[in-house]
């Protein structure tokens, strides 16, 4: 075989192995999808969403608790994340070229990397251990820290691609440089950013290990600030580890739940990027 | 875009509504955590109360007897409940003095996973600890087939399977184990959370009832009741006497009747390897925890009101989940200890 | 008396004294972790000092502390996962930049995405009840004489190094890839005009690309490595939490992040939170070093190029930036 026969050939190979590498991954992303999907779907009925757990060993029960207990963690969560973000996001795009700006950029980096565990070490050390009790709100401090990065990083980013002569031009008609980024150049970067913060919603919706010991876990629903609450993955993770074949159906239904709202997230964030890129083109 | 914003501001919006809706009623909440031991029985008796008070909410999380002294000590928790008495540093670290309040009588079994197997093992004190050691490795071993004449046993590994938490349990079975082979108090010792020279590790007795369940070849320890509901074989142990006992309310009973005439003023004490006969050697009281002076009244008062109750009515439910109702003599001298509690 | 400009530049000095406020915030967020996590630790840090990283033995009942097997446990089932999964992470990150159709690039980034958004605890599930039984079948099938090297060494418990490796490659897997994704998208389409004009085949001007980025997909890798090592739940549903340090794949160990999960409720005394909290905050600071070494390397590649046009979708900016690994 000359060279280029046997260049082509190589080249060829390595083509068809990229091709069998996205194979490989989609494979146990299917499995992952459909063992959650089917072990999920049958345990899935009505009580599920609206019982509340039954003792241990008694069958039937739901985690209607733990559903409600992640939606008002992600709710305090927004509340603390969302504000300290944008406005982040702000000076970023505003007065990021200096060095500062480089050194918050760098941290809000290293915070998306801080393992999620840590976190909440850092929220029990600061909002559990002082105050002498978990708390629904150290959980959703806990999880807010780690959306801050995220809505920084996305705030900034989107406001970088509204068109200047937006800012230009309302600082030439006599606004503030405040007015000017609050009133004209946020709302139009707004779909963006309300995407990004969807996105980070959904996924500290599922995190587990930064609510192991801050908001800890409730078998009633609590909507108190300063009780444990439930949660969704810290039920699905009691539920999986224990003996009992009822807990582990709950465990996989509850999985599947977490999964759809992702799924449903991920879906709306690319329809809103599509609809963003269509915009931004014309 | 506008149909999303007015989806997530309903949703918001709902979820504050049931927030105020719920915190409405008086109800009030009382956090506790600790032994997986009688998470069985427990969360079945905050269940039964919350029927009888729905205004009371116990909230008991079952994290380990280590986590619940710990968190008691913290005052993250109410209070705590405990299989290993507190020691004595731990006790001098809380920042105040707590009572230990027996609940109900349990057992430890030892439970395993062989495939082929159906007739209920024999163990011996010394098998069990060296298997637990890591000295016996395979199920064949004489020392296992010398207890268990005519049961045919596969050449299989033993894994044993432990505690990866801080674990009351772990505290009655390795007590026993220490009673029986000095061996074992030497590598090993006594305490809820211990360096194991084998092993793999599972979180709570429902960790290590999954991982028996699922490994075949393992030996394992948990509270009779979850070797029960999980349908996981367990074997009979030698008690103090000689006898081989099968864990059961009667043997547990009788493991507690010698203690019962006996029962320091603490309640904390040991009835592992009891003398007496039909007494099933690894059976231990479980305790709750409770600070003798809480600032919360409201909160004691509520507890020393379940304690009276659990105490009472509440035994009614222990023998349904095979844990074995504390002697009439203890009863007794705990009512008179809740006294201790100031409101 | 206030002139228009004179109000004007005070109102924006208050705008950007209030945003970079906010700013500061973040900043102290990262300073705030450190510094608690340092003075919690102080009790184990003194008592122990280096000590604390040599030691193999982790016994809570005597007070001895040693964090060496967490160690161990953490970079083992981190670089075996990185082993598995970079090339085909490269692999898919080359196809959808470079040779897929256009039809199939959306649905098929999409799919990418949506693995790297299932939550870790979906993942432990599955791993729990479908990979730890599929790994110990592989136990029990292997040859005897396999089980004798001491990589293959252990019982048959299905809990172990291998399963922990396996699920984080399957965690990481798209994460590297959508990094990586972004540095080939950096680089300018030039470096393979001129390969193909040079005569290069596909695979050839490929090559040009990556040689092109190639401190960027460093980056994208040592990101991953990140990822893996902060991973928290999945790994401690199957690895069987063991302290013990051994080359055997199938034998069951123990990582840091992994025994914090675990012991953090219950650690009994001070000095034990302590050993814990160490454990922290020494995650914390590789994370940290780990983020920042390929930040700059990533860095390096896409300021050369400044072509955005279009946004990006921000779901891979959610997932692909740094994120914290549970």
């Amino acid at each position: 075989m000359n060279r280029t026969a046997r260049r082509k050939f190589v080249s060829g190979l390595v083509v068809f192995l990229c091709g069998l590498a996205v194979a490989v991954a989609l494979v146990p992303l299917f499995f992952v999808f459909a063992y959650v999907l089917q072990k999920g779907f049958s345990s899935l009925n009505w009580d599920f969403f609206t019982k509340m757990p039954k003792p241990v060993g008694e069958s039937g029960g739901g985690m209607a608790n733990a559903m409600l207990g992640t939606l008002y963690l992600i709710a305090i969560a927004s509340v603390l994340a969302i504000p300290v973000g944008v406005v982040a996001g702000v000076y970023l795009s505003e007065y990021g070229k200096k060095p500062f700006g480089s050194l918050v950029r760098f941290t809000a980096d290293v915070l998306n990397g801080v393992p999620s565990i840590v976190i909440g070490i850092f929220a029990y050390g600061l909002a559990v251990l002082p105050v002498k009790h978990f708390s629904a709100l150290a959980g959703g401090l806990a999880l807010g820290f780690m959306m801050v990065p995220i809505i920084t990083r996305t705030t900034e980013e989107l406001l970088n691609l509204v068109p200047g002569s937006l800012r230009e031009g309302s600082l030439a008609l006599g606004a503030t440089r405040a007015r000017a980024a609050f009133s004209v150049m946020l709302p139009a970067a707004l779909p963006g950013i309300m995407t990004g913060i969807l996105v980070a919603l959904a996924r500290i919706a599922g995190e587990t290990a930064p609510l192991l010991f801050t908001a800890f876990n409730n078998r009633f629903f609590s909507a108190r600030l300063d009780q444990p609450i439930s949660s969704l993955p810290v039920q699905v993770y009691t539920y999986a580890v224990s003996p009992y074949e009822d807990w582990h159906r709950q465990a996989w239904a509850g999985a599947l739940v977490l999964v759809g709202f992702v799924f449903v997230f991920s879906v709306l964030a690319r329809v809103v990027t599509r609809r963003l890129e269509r915009m931004h083109r014309t | 875009m506008k149909a999303m914003r007015f989806l997530l501001t309903l949703v918001f919006g709902a979820v504050m509504a049931l927030a105020a809706s719920t915190a409405q009623g008086q109800t009030v909440q009382i956090n506790g955590a600790g032994a997986t031991f009688p998470y069985p029985i427990y969360s079945k008796w905050f269940a039964e109360y919350n029927k009888m008070h729905p205004e009371v909410e116990i909230n008991y999380q079952s994290i380990g007897s280590g986590g619940g002294i710990r968190q008691l000590s913290n005052q993250t928790v109410f209070f705590g409940a405990t299989d290993g008495p507190m020691t004595p540093e731990q006790q001098f670290a809380a920042p105040g003095p707590i009572l230990h309040l027996p609940t109900v009588l349990g057992a430890v079994v030892p439970i395993y996973n062989i495939p082929g197997v159906d007739t209920p093992l024999k163990f011996s004190g010394k098998v069990l600890a060296d298997v637990i050691m890591g000295k016996v490795t395979k199920w064949n071993d004489a020392a296992i087939a010398g207890l268990n004449p005519g049961v045919k046993l596969p050449a299989t590994d033993i894994t044993v399977a432990h505690r990866s938490d801080g674990s009351g349990t772990t505290y009655i079975f390795v007590d026993y184990l220490s009673k029986v082979s000095p061996d074992f108090k030497k590598t090993v010792g006594v305490a809820t959370s211990v360096n194991w020279p084998v092993g793999v590790g599972g979180k709570g007795n429902e960790g290590v009832a999954g991982l028996v369940k699922q490994t075949p070849g393992s030996i394992g320890y948990v509270e009779l009741v979850y070797a029960q509901q999980n349908k996981i074989d367990f074997g009979s142990v030698q008690n103090f006497d000689g006898e081989f006992v099968t864990a059961s309310l009667a043997s547990v009973t009788a493991a507690a009747s010698a203690a019962a005439k006996a029962m320091p003023k603490d309640f904390r004490v040991s009835i592992t390897n009891a003398p007496g006969k039909g007494a099933y050697p690894i059976s231990s009281f479980t305790w709750l925890l409770f600070y003798e002076h809480p600032g919360d009244r409201k909160r004691a008062k509520i507890m020393v009101d379940f304690m009276k109750w659990a105490l009472t009515e509440g035994q009614k439910y222990a023998s349904d989940l095979s844990y074995a109702p504390l002697p009439q003599e203890v009863i007794a001298l705990e009512m008179d200890a809740l006294k201790r509690i100031s409101l | 008396m206030k002139t228009p400009s004179s109000r004007r530049s005070s109102d924006d000095r208050g705008f950007r004294l209030g945003t970079g406020f906010f700013a500061l915030l973040v900043v102290l967020l990262v300073a705030g972790i450190f510094w608690e996590l340092y003075r919690t630790s102080q009790l184990s840090l003194s008592k122990f000092g280096f000590r604390f990283w040599t030691g193999k033995t982790w016994d809570p009942v005597s007070g001895e502390f040693g964090a060496l097997p967490f160690i161990w446990g953490t970079l083992y089932s981190s670089v075996l996962a990185m082993l598995i999964s970079t090339p085909i992470a490269l692999g898919i990150a080359i196809f959808l930049s470079e040779l897929s159709p256009r039809v199939l690039r959306t649905p098929l980034a999409f799919l990418t995405e949506l693995l790297a958004a299932i939550p870790s605890i979906v993942y432990g599930l599955w791993g729990v009840f479908v990979l730890v039984p599929l790994v110990r079948q592989l136990q029990v099938v292997t040859p005897e004489w396999m089980r004798k090297f001491p990589l293959f060494s252990g019982p048959p418990l299905g809990v172990g190094m291998l399963s922990a490796a396996l699920i984080l490659a399957v965690m990481v897997i798209p994460f590297t890839s959508s990094v990586a994704r972004e540095v080939l998208k950096a680089v300018p389409y030039t470096q393979r005009e001129a390969a193909y004009a040079l005569g290069a085949t596909r695979l050839e001007a490929i090559l040009a690309a990556l040689r092109f980025g190639r401190t960027g997909i460093i980056g994208a890798i040592i990101l991953g490595f990140g990822r893996a090592v902060g991973e928290t739940m999945a790994v401690t549903m199957v690895i069987g939490n063991n302290p013990q340090i051994t080359t055997s794949l199938f034998k069951p160990q123990y990582t840091m992040a992994a025994v914090l999960a675990n012991e953090f409720t219950e650690a009994a005394d001070d000095l034990y939170l302590s050993a814990l909290i160490e454990i922290g905050l020494v995650l914390f600071i590789i994370t940290l070093i780990i983020n920042a070494l390929s930040r700059l390397l990533i860095w390096q590649v896409t300021r050369e190029v400044k072509v955005k046009t279009t946004p990006r979708p921000v779901s891979t900016m959610a997932f692909s930036a740094p994120t914290g690994a549970e």
